[in-house]
């Protein structure tokens, strides 16, 4: 697979001359590849939103090259805003972002922006709409008049309706319950498997991740410690540890089940190998 | 980015000039106003700018980040320093078209600059040094007398502290909105006033939302632990005056009478 992104050596240093100077990120490098669907874990602290801030052109990098289809973004400045519209980022707590009178309005900002014409931009914001999980008749109301959920739903909606090749998303469930959690994860995986658009998700849920992603990349203190499947990345489970991370819930039940004698493979990420392990156990019937 | 403004910024130390109480540093800050604004000469200006890079090596601020803290102010330095040099009055220097620069101008514009860059340095450094907190406790034992007239100093002094509280806050809140703005393509760079100012009411809207919607969460804690104003409260920190708060503010007493003294003689 040929990489849409490709970090070189980025290293990003905040507050610099003053005593509160401190690199966020040091000496990264990275490939996201097209059409992939990419978690990106780390605990707090690690850069993460630092990192992903970088990919759109947000933040430029104190060292180091950002490349967006091989060429080096920062090659023309004034062009910047091109990569954002082919970078869609969500940041953590979208919510807090609209600001228009209509939800439908808010979602079309960004393709408004692209100097679409009207009915693009309508065609645009219906589809983002269904994408993020929005009826239709919430689109005419205020977006403060919506719930939480839904407010995170517009949010997501309006970097949608970009149309990006490449869609990062913060944090995208924080502060959701697990029944919002689960209908959003769904949304946003759909999404990935019928625009066949690269997605990045940024998580600290292991669970949320191992359900979700192709690939995995862990991020701490600053640099990238592991890079590869979940499976790859969840069995070395004591470097999780070590770096403030940790293996799934399920993993965890697997793995204290083999601590107590029982043969269970315990390589398993998510609720339905976990039962495919434990029927394995039983000799096999459902 | 917003972040690098370091105005009302503070900078935590262990020097001499972050242990001096506060009160000490507020009236030596406007004691050192008072005197900018009484030098007239090389020499007396001579004295304040002494005083000053005193006052930044015993903070250990790093001078880089004083001078940064300019750069809001750019815009008004350079004015009055314009304003002065053509429409002072006096012995003429050059002359072109309706320009006159004087020799009187030159002097004024570049004391004038020297005052403001001054003035303002001298303020930071006792923001950089001095914690919100302690600020405010500082302002409000100085105001304290006015209570007898009535006047709610301590509520006054508490709607500071929020207010300072707030500021690297609220810039912080200003810049995820801006960059999740621009991540949506918003332009703030380009275009005509109106299309710039009209680029702000996706920053606008969303930060006076977050404003009042921590106004109201800060407004309900403070009542979950039973704050009724200034009645009766005390203070964890009382402010004592220690020797080298007397011993710093003499020397600052000498200097500012020589430079009265200096500015009387007309030097």
């Amino acid at each position: 697979m040929e990489p849409i992104i490709r970090v070189e050596g980025l290293t990003h240093t905040y507050g610099q001359d003053t005593p509160f100077c401190r690199s966020a990120v040091d000496g990264v490098s990275l490939e996201i590849y097209r059409g992939e669907f990419l978690g990106i874990i780390g605990h707090t602290g690690s850069g993460k939103s630092t990192l992903i801030q970088h990919l759109n052109g947000l933040l430029q990098p104190t060292v180091g090259k950002i490349y967006l289809d091989g060429r080096d973004i920062w090659a023309d400045p004034k062009k910047i805003r091109d990569v954002r519209f082919r970078v869609g980022l969500v940041f953590q707590y979208p919510e807090y972002q609209l600001f228009e009178e209509t939800a439908y309005k808010d979602i079309a900002f960004g393709p408004k922006n692209m100097g679409l014409d009207q009915d693009e931009i309508d065609r645009r914001v219906r589809a983002a709409a269904r994408f993020a999980g929005l009826d239709e008749g919430l689109l005419e109301k205020s977006p403060f008049d919506l719930s939480g959920g839904q407010k995170r739903r517009v949010a997501i909606a309006g970097v949608i309706a970009m149309e990006p090749e490449v869609l990062i998303l913060d944090e995208p469930s924080a502060g959701l319950d697990p029944a919002g959690r689960r209908s959003l994860l769904k949304n946003i995986k759909e999404y990935h498997r019928e625009r066949g658009t690269t997605v990045v998700m940024v998580s600290h849920s292991m669970d949320e991740v191992a359900e979700n992603v192709d690939r995995i990349i862990v991020l701490a203190d600053a640099g990238v410690v592991m890079s590869g499947t979940p499976r790859e990345v969840f069995s070395r489970a004591g470097e999780l540890v070590a770096v403030g991370l940790d293996v799934p819930q399920v993993t965890r039940v697997a793995m204290a089940l083999r601590q107590r004698g029982v043969d269970i493979d315990s390589a398993v990420y998510t609720v339905a190998d976990l039962r495919r392990a434990l029927n394995a156990v039983r000799g096999g019937t459902c | 980015m917003l972040k690098d403004i370091t105005l009302g910024q503070f900078f935590p130390g262990n020097s001499l000039a972050h242990k001096l109480d506060p009160r000490t540093k507020l009236i030596l800050t406007v004691v050192y106003i008072v005197g900018l604004f009484c030098a007239e000469s090389f020499l007396s200006y001579g004295l304040m700018a002494a005083l000053l890079i005193a006052g930044v090596r015993v903070s250990g601020v790093a001078p880089k980040a004083l001078v940064r803290g300019l750069k809001p102010v750019l815009f008004i330095i350079c004015f009055t320093a314009v304003l002065n040099l053509f429409y002072t009055p006096g012995e003429e220097l050059v002359s072109f078209w309706i320009f006159t620069i004087t020799k009187e101008g030159v002097l004024t514009a570049f004391f004038m600059v020297l005052r403001i860059t001054m003035l303002i340095m001298g303020t930071f450094l006792l923001t950089y040094t001095t914690s919100p907190i302690s600020l405010t406790d500082g302002m409000e034992s100085l105001l304290n007398p006015l209570k007898k007239i009535r006047v709610p100093v301590h509520e006054l002094a508490m709607m500071m502290s929020i207010a300072l509280r707030f500021i690297p806050t609220l810039i912080e809140e200003t810049d995820k909105i801006m960059s999740a703005q621009k991540a949506r393509g918003a332009d703030f760079e380009s275009g005509s006033i109106i299309d710039r100012a009209k680029a702000l009411v996706p920053i606008l809207v969303p930060l006076f939302i977050s404003a009042f919607r921590r106004a109201d969460e800060l407004a309900v804690a403070m009542e979950c632990r039973c704050y009724h104003g200034g009645h009766g409260r005390t203070k964890l920190h009382v402010l004592h005056y220690q020797t080298r708060d007397y011993l710093v503010l003499s020397v600052y007493a000498v200097i500012l009478a020589a430079v009265i003294v200096l500015a009387r003689f007309g030097l």
